[in-house]
């Protein structure tokens, strides 16, 4: 065994290890890349049912209620991005930093009446966090500055007109 | 005497220090003169001084309840438990920070003290590395994240502790972890230093192997604990969710794997030097981006509690002058190293090799997996993340064929190896595989479990044969096994111990692949089933403990109508920070894990339901005992006298074990 026969062999054994992690990379970004989508975006090109993605938004005050499938309690909350509101079922127990009025990630899929169904819930340890999207949704839309204060309740955003200028 | 003044008076003394280190001994072995370069092991000594005293000065604060000082008065509370207040030194970024530097300077302290039989020059060398690396960090510290600072009025009480961080797994989980990145500082400082010389020998793979193993232990045993953690207290029965946090610690383990199997080829063979150093550097800035990528805020985690963009722009600084500068000094002066030993590709060390490039390679899914979804943020602005999915369709391949190679690898000679030799070693260990195949169709469904779980047991049987057959079970009396198992290199224990290990893990996460979880809403009294067992609801009530709030839940588990046990599972309400967090009940027989998790109340009175998740996870408790052994594997290797003293008693060993 030559200095040179051994190079090659460790180039081919990299190629191939190297090769098959790009392909495996590959083909499983193609179909388990998630999705960030404000309720907004959902509502305006709902993705197909079979897309997994992650529904960022705040927990409308006063939505969350609970239905009882056949004995297993679904909680029923609406997120909204003050632009629309979407309909979320979640099977579980809800993460114990959700609150309602605060900011919420929830993954699943979109139905095809346009209902949310979340596998997971998650709600940010730091109770200021929300999430970007959501944050330059409000401040494009003019109902928040971040530089006035806390964000207006969630509860108020989808009914909220455009504040006027220097309001 | 521990006041925060002093404290902060120290820190700025073990920086001076560590700057001093720094540079005399560099200096001193350019110039060749002993005395410099013989200061190095005194600075780091009185730099581990300083910087323990200032430690020392912070735990002070927090025990007396000194909230006066920002940190405490951030982090603590009067009514904290105290075991909780000298941990919470280290649950915040300012405390952590100062923990990682202390770590730091125990690593510089150790190689002092252990590191006798170096060659001067080269102790000085590492031990001036380590000193700047050093001196960044409590740079960083003093000037961006001082954890001495006061604050004026002093408050009457602290905020407290983030409650989740209230457990007694986050104490020694942060310092377990940090002492496994921080460990790897040694190996790059060597590595470094190996290219200021521009020599690697075997004598210096001899050298680097035992810090790197020791790094590595601590890194396991760091990573299995956070994974039980967030296991038993975030309550989602989960115990990996391929978070980018987790992932920060995971990379520079599949390097560090990586390194501690490409030095035994430097160290047996005088093979793969550049590849080890590039390794060790790679390792170290890996653990480096990892406490960057937690601290921040480019990566936003369930795990981190210090996120701080600000302070981010220091630590990129810090990171791109010790990863940017020991990868230029490694480009210019890598190509003076050279190889000598040959092998042929079946051989221990080809084995070894493919260990290397298929680490390497799970290693480089993992960070772009990681890593692509903020670049494509930063790039494209469209969020995006990638989750468990892709984690498990991109790596589980990639973990089959080495978990194939792991069984072989062990069982082959150096330099030149016939596979059918060495395959009449594993007739035994590849028939219990088959059983064990076998076995899995019966037990777990799914083609990737079923794979995983049966090379896992193939790698248990292969190093247990392996290790077997080196004593000379079977064609040996007693008496020659003892003398066998007597001589036989601890380094072989250690290896063997450490892939059963690992077999033992996979083997757990196969089972956990298969688990299996209800929820449920019931009134007190209701039973409900779940995979074979009944979960009777028996009561529920609530109790005010030291800082909280409880509401505590009796299940009783019945399994054929006979009592399993009964679980308490608890939801607190800390009134300070208004938080409440989940007690997880688990009852474990170390084959079957029964998890019960009780959720909120509904309802008055007589109509009062209470919703409970309960789960059935089969041999959920092997994952992190599987990392237990592995740490031990590897420190029952450290304790080889090879790995500490030169090698004349190697050869006499490895002639014994093979006689």
């Amino acid at each position: 065994m030559t200095r040179k026969t051994r190079r090659l062999w460790i180039v081919i054994a990299c190629l191939a290890c190297v090769g098959s992690a790009a392909a495996l990379t590959l083909r499983a970004f193609s179909s388990n890349i998630v999705f960030f989508m404000a309720p907004s975006q959902v509502k305006a090109n709902p993705p197909s049912p079979d897309r997994t993605i992650r529904l960022g938004g705040m927990v409308m005050a006063g939505s969350l209620h609970r239905i009882n499938e056949n004995g297993t309690p679904v909680n029923a909350f609406q997120v909204t991005d003050g632009q629309a509101a979407v309909e979320v079922h979640y099977t579980g127990i809800l993460p114990d930093l959700f609150r309602e009025g605060q900011s919420v990630v929830a993954l699943g899929i979109v139905q095809k009446d346009g209902g949310f169904t979340a596998s997971e819930v998650l709600a940010k340890h730091d109770e200021t966090y929300m999430p970007k999207e959501v944050a330059d949704e409000l401040k494009r839309t003019g109902k928040w500055d971040p530089r006035f204060g806390k964000a207006p309740d969630a509860s108020s955003w989808d009914t909220m007109t455009a504040k006027k200028a220097g309001g | 005497m521990f006041g925060p003044e002093q404290g902060h008076f120290a820190l700025a003394l073990a920086c001076v220090l560590a700057l001093v280190q720094f540079a005399v001994p560099l200096w001193g072995a350019n110039r060749r003169d002993a005395r410099l370069v013989g200061l190095a092991p005194y600075l780091a000594v009185s730099q581990l001084i300083a910087l323990g005293y200032s430690f020392l000065c912070l735990i002070m604060c927090a025990v007396s309840d000194d909230f006066s000082v920002q940190n405490v008065a951030a982090n603590s509370a009067v009514s904290k438990p105290l075991l909780y207040k000298i941990t919470g030194v280290w649950g915040n970024h300012e405390g952590s920070v100062l923990l990682w530097t202390l770590i730091l300077a125990v690593c510089g302290g150790a190689v002092s003290l252990f590191g006798r039989n170096l060659p001067d020059i080269l102790r000085g060398r590492v031990l001036a590395i380590l000193g700047g690396v050093s001196a960044g960090f409590q740079m960083f510290c003093l000037l961006t994240s001082d954890p001495f600072d006061r604050v004026f009025p002093a408050p009457m009480d602290g905020q407290g502790m983030n409650p989740l961080l209230q457990d007694p797994g986050l104490a020694f989980h942060p310092p377990i972890l940090y002492t496994g990145y921080v460990g790897f500082a040694v190996p790059f400082a060597f590595a470094v230093a190996a290219l200021i010389e521009g020599r690697v020998d075997a004598a210096w793979g001899r050298w680097v192997r035992p810090w790197a193993v020791a790094a590595w232990c601590f890194l396991t045993c760091g990573i299995a604990l956070g994974s039980w953690w967030s296991y038993y207290v975030l309550g989602w029965g989960g115990y990996w969710f391929w978070d980018p946090v987790e992932n920060a610690s995971l990379i520079p383990w599949l390097t560090g794997t990586a390194l501690v199997h490409s030095a035994i080829v430097v160290e047996k063979r005088e093979g793969l030097k550049i590849w080890t150093v590039l390794l060790a550097i790679a390792t170290f800035s890996f653990s480096l981006s990892g406490t960057f990528l937690v601290r921040s805020g480019i990566l936003n985690s369930v795990h981190a509690f210090a996120n701080d963009p600000a302070r981010g722009v220091f630590i990129l600084a810090l990171l791109a002058i010790v990863i940017g500068g020991s990868l230029a000094l490694f480009a210019w002066r890598a190509p003076s190293l050279t190889s000598t030993g040959l092998f042929s590709p079946i051989s221990r060390e080809g084995s070894l090799v493919l260990n290397n490039i298929l680490l390497c390679s799970i290693c480089a899914v993992v960070v772009t997996g990681t890593m692509y979804p903020p670049f494509m943020q930063l790039l494209a602005g469209r969020t995006i993340s990638v989750g468990k999915p892709f984690f498990d369709a991109a790596t589980i391949p990639l973990t089959l064929p080495l978990l194939l190679a792991m069984g072989v690898g062990t069982a082959l000679p150096w330099k030149r190896a016939q596979l059918a030799r060495t395959f009449s070693h594993l007739y035994a260990a590849a028939g219990i595989a088959a059983i064990g195949l076998v076995l899995c169709f019966w037990k777990l469904s799914g083609v990737l479990p079923i794979a995983c779980g049966a090379l896992a047991i193939w790698v248990i049987a292969a190093s247990a044969s392996d290790v077997l057959r080196r004593i000379g079970i079977g064609h040996t009396s007693a008496q020659g096994v003892w003398e066998r198992m007597k001589h036989l290199p601890r380094s072989s224990w250690g290896a063997a111990l450490a892939h059963i290990g690992a077999g033992i893990t996979v083997l757990g996460l196969c089972g956990m692949s298969q688990a299996q979880h209800a929820i449920v809403e019931v009134h007190i009294g209701e039973t409900r089933s779940l995979a074979g067992d009944d979960w009777t609801l028996l009561d529920v009530h609530d109790y005010i403990g030291p800082n909280y709030k409880a509401m505590q839940a009796d299940i009783a588990i019945r399994h054929n109508g006979k009592l399993v046990t009964i679980l308490h599972p608890e939801k607190r309400d800390f009134t300070t920070q208004s938080q409440t967090t989940t007690e997880v009940a688990i009852h474990t027989n170390f084959i079957t894990d029964l998890y019960g998790v009780v959720g909120d109340r509904h309802g008055t009175g007589k109509d009062t339901t209470y919703v409970l998740r309960l789960h059935r996870n089969p041999l959920a408790p092997w994952m992190w005992l599987g990392g237990l052994v592995m740490a031990i594997g590897g420190a029952f290797s450290l304790s080889d006298r090879r790995m500490r003293i030169g090698a004349p008693k190697r050869a006499a060993a490895r002639n014994m074990a093979r006689a």
